[in-house]
């Protein structure tokens, strides 16, 4: 075979696919606990227990969010089922003064931020665009555009180390998460921040939620490497995780962040992963995978094997895991009622805020807009 | 009052230096921008006088620069972002229009993006393709952006400061071909001083027609004016200065005065700013209009190659001709 066939049997034969992925696991699907030569936790009782209680909260919310979309009252809602512990393992790595500039799917992320789960849902339900403080919270606004926050996430960093908040100190230096998925690795965005927050050597941690799939499309047709190799290519460590054990999540992407923190600049962690549900509830995920894919995730699952941990461990019990699913449950249905009664905004207060400094423009239009509503007949 | 006579470059040049020295949070990033001074030499001796934390040499990568800005803002930082060219700024365009226009009022006004967006514009220097383009209606489009145009020596170097003074994200057009052109520039005054910056003015007092103009447009304008007054025609020209949102109050007054209006710019007419103008002087000064609103602009094409450009840019005879049609009605 000459070189010229060889690299054409290379494009066009079917590749065999990525190796049996190779990474940073603590947990495995059987519940059983594993050591890593690099990577490690030390979690009391009681925190492993609080983890669990966080994968479980944060799914009921989630599924509970799927069923009002499914009743119509979200317009749509991106479902972060099955990547549980990518969020909660990552979320709960985050120090305090850390900043977390997520997609629209970090809902599990957002809760580890003690953000009010019901913020993003007047997102998806159309009354507002968000409604929590993003610098209170250290949890940027949801980013609809595929990778656009990558950008701000390494501009912020490269903004700390400016503040000289780069250091050993780890209850007052600081470090930036991005949260991004495999579809958003071929944007220009993601590979300008890579390389922007490679050369200012910014303490950022690129976290790439590899759920498989951009929608419809299989990670195959976003790169011929696996991703966390991308890395590097721009000069900084890449590193892939089990995204759906919580532990080494955590441990990884501690690890990650402490390195940023004290002045090594950015990491790439690839948490593998896989979206169970569809990509938001607008797509039909049987049109584009098997089910026998699905069933092999679903005993991955990182919920199941915490619980397995648990149990193994003797440190919960029936009662436990019965309080939290009874918690999670009220929680749930208190979501539902408030976002029944979520109103609508008062249609002018959409002229609000477009610029600090206001714009007479708008000040007409808003007037303008006014009058024409208060002058129908039995309005006031 | 110390009056100095400066070039439009330089008093872009020291407006940059002053708002640095009244605000340590004001940073410079671009390509080129730092040891070379930009290739316009707009920040010359800025990063050896800043240092090279605050003068920042990017990578090549124009969303990069954009993106990166927005999260310094957010970070309390007052980014001054150059674009090397009015063309290069497309591959920014989904950073400016969607994150940079938007995350004020995403966020309910909790956030926000006190960033300024430099861009020189507009053709008449013998430049290759992407380097004379004049995309300015695309942002004075997008709400959440306010945009703005110096034209002469003195507005550049109040305006400069102004945009990098407001909490309002500015897109910020700076004529190049008018970059090596004198004028008279009061630098010692204080920046509270200077004209408003979202405010048109009216540079030439005149009775019989109202030129409109912005950016490179107003010298040509001027000049077309003192052509005119040769012939007895007294024509008032009006600076827009301020492309988003436009200052139409004086475009008003002048209107009922003149009576005609011609807006001049050099993008092209097709939905351009010209038509916003024209609309809006319709709808308000219908009954004083002596003619229809005319446009002289840009042909409805890609920049031409070089050699022709000086048929492409309305020039003075080009504004005199449409005048001169205007009293044809």
């Amino acid at each position: 075979m000459t070189k010229v066939e060889r690299a054409a049997a290379r494009r066009g034969g079917k590749r065999s696919g990525p190796p049996e992925p190779e990474f940073v696991q603590l947990l495995t699907p059987e519940g059983e606990r594993v050591s890593h030569p690099d990577y490690s936790v030390d979690f009391t009782d009681d925190e492993l227990r609080g983890l669990y209680r966080d994968l479980v909260t944060v799914r009921k919310l989630d599924a509970e969010a799927t069923a009002l979309q499914r009743q119509g009252e979200l317009g749509i809602w991106a479902s972060l089922l099955g990547q549980e512990a990518a969020q909660v393992g990552s979320g709960r790595a985050l120090r305090k003064q850390d900043m977390a500039f997520p997609t629209y799917r970090e809902h599990g992320v957002l809760y580890c931020r003690n953000i009010d789960p019901i913020m993003p849902l007047g997102l998806f339900r159309g009354v507002d665009q968000g409604g929590w403080d993003p610098v209170a919270h250290r949890f940027n606004m949801y980013t609809i555009v595929i990778g656009a926050q990558t950008l701000h996430a390494t501009g912020y960093a490269m903004g700390i180390v400016k503040d000289g908040k780069v250091g050993d100190d780890d209850e007052t230096s600081e470090a930036v998460i991005a949260y991004f998925g495999d579809g958003a690795t071929s944007q220009g965005d993601v590979n300008e921040a890579f390389i922007f927050g490679s050369v200012y050597n910014a303490p950022i941690v690129f976290f790439c939620q590899n759920n498989q799939y951009a929608i419809s499309e299989p990670l195959e047709r976003q790169t011929r490497i696996p991703l966390y190799q991308r890395a590097a290519g721009f000069g900084f460590p890449g590193i892939r995780v089990d995204g759906n054990d919580v532990l080494a999540t955590y441990a990884v992407t501690r690890a990650a962040l402490d390195n940023a923190r004290h002045g090594q600049g950015p990491t790439l962690i690839e948490a593998y992963t896989y979206r169970m549900g569809a990509h938001t509830t607008s797509d039909d995920p049987t049109r584009y995978r098997v089910a026998s894919e699905v069933e092999a995730w679903q005993a991955k699952d990182p919920i199941v094997r915490m619980r397995k941990l648990l149990e193994k461990q003797g440190i919960a019990d029936e009662a436990f895991f019965a309080a939290v699913d009874e918690q999670a449950k009220v929680e749930a249905v208190a979501l539902r009622e408030r976002v029944l009664s979520m109103p609508d905004p008062d249609p002018a207060t959409m002229f609000d805020h477009v610029y600090p400094n206001g714009s007479p423009l708008i000040d007409k239009q808003r007037a303008e807009f006014e009058s024409y509503h208060a002058s129908f007949e039995g309005s006031h | 009052m110390i009056m100095e006579t400066l070039t439009l470059g330089k008093s872009l040049n020291l407006g940059l230096r002053r708002a640095m020295e009244d605000d340590s949070k004001v940073l410079i990033m671009g390509e080129d921008v730092g040891k070379l001074g930009g290739v316009f030499r707009i920040t010359d001796g800025l990063q050896k006088d800043f240092g090279d934390e605050r003068v920042i040499d990017t990578p090549l990568a124009e969303a990069g620069i954009v993106g990166t800005a927005i999260g310094l803002a957010l970070r309390g930082y007052r980014p001054v972002v150059e674009i090397q060219f009015d063309g290069f700024v497309y591959p920014a365009y989904d950073q400016i229009v969607c994150q940079v226009a938007k995350f004020h009022y995403r966020s309910r006004g909790k956030v926000s993006l006190p960033m300024v967006i430099r861009i020189p514009f507009g053709g008449g220097i013998g430049a290759v393709e992407h380097h004379s383009e004049s995309p300015e209606a695309y942002f004075s489009h997008t709400a959440g952006l306010k945009v703005v145009a110096c034209s002469n020596p003195s507005d550049a170097y109040w305006m400069i400061q102004q945009a990098i003074a407001s909490d309002d994200p500015i897109i910020f057009f700076e004529p190049k071909r008018r970059y090596w052109e004198k004028g008279e520039v009061d630098t010692a005054a204080p920046l509270s001083s200077a004209y408003p910056l979202h405010s048109s003015r009216v540079l030439r007092s005149g009775t019989d027609a109202t030129l409109l103009a912005y950016g490179p447009m107003v010298r040509t304008c001027l000049d077309a004016a003192t052509a005119a007054a040769e012939d007895g025609r007294n024509l008032e020209v009006i600076d827009l200065r301020t492309l988003s949102p436009l200052d139409m109050a004086p475009v008003f007054e002048s209107v009922r005065k003149t009576g005609r209006a011609v807006v001049v710019h050099e993008a092209p007419g097709n939905i351009g700013l010209g038509a916003e103008v024209a609309a809006r002087i319709s709808e308000e000064c219908f009954y004083s209009l002596e003619a229809p609103v005319l446009r002289v602009t840009g042909y409805d094409i890609p920049y031409p190659a070089s050699r022709v450009e000086e048929e492409f840019l309305p020039d003075l005879d080009r504004v005199l001709e449409a005048v001169d049609r205007s009293f044809g009605f």
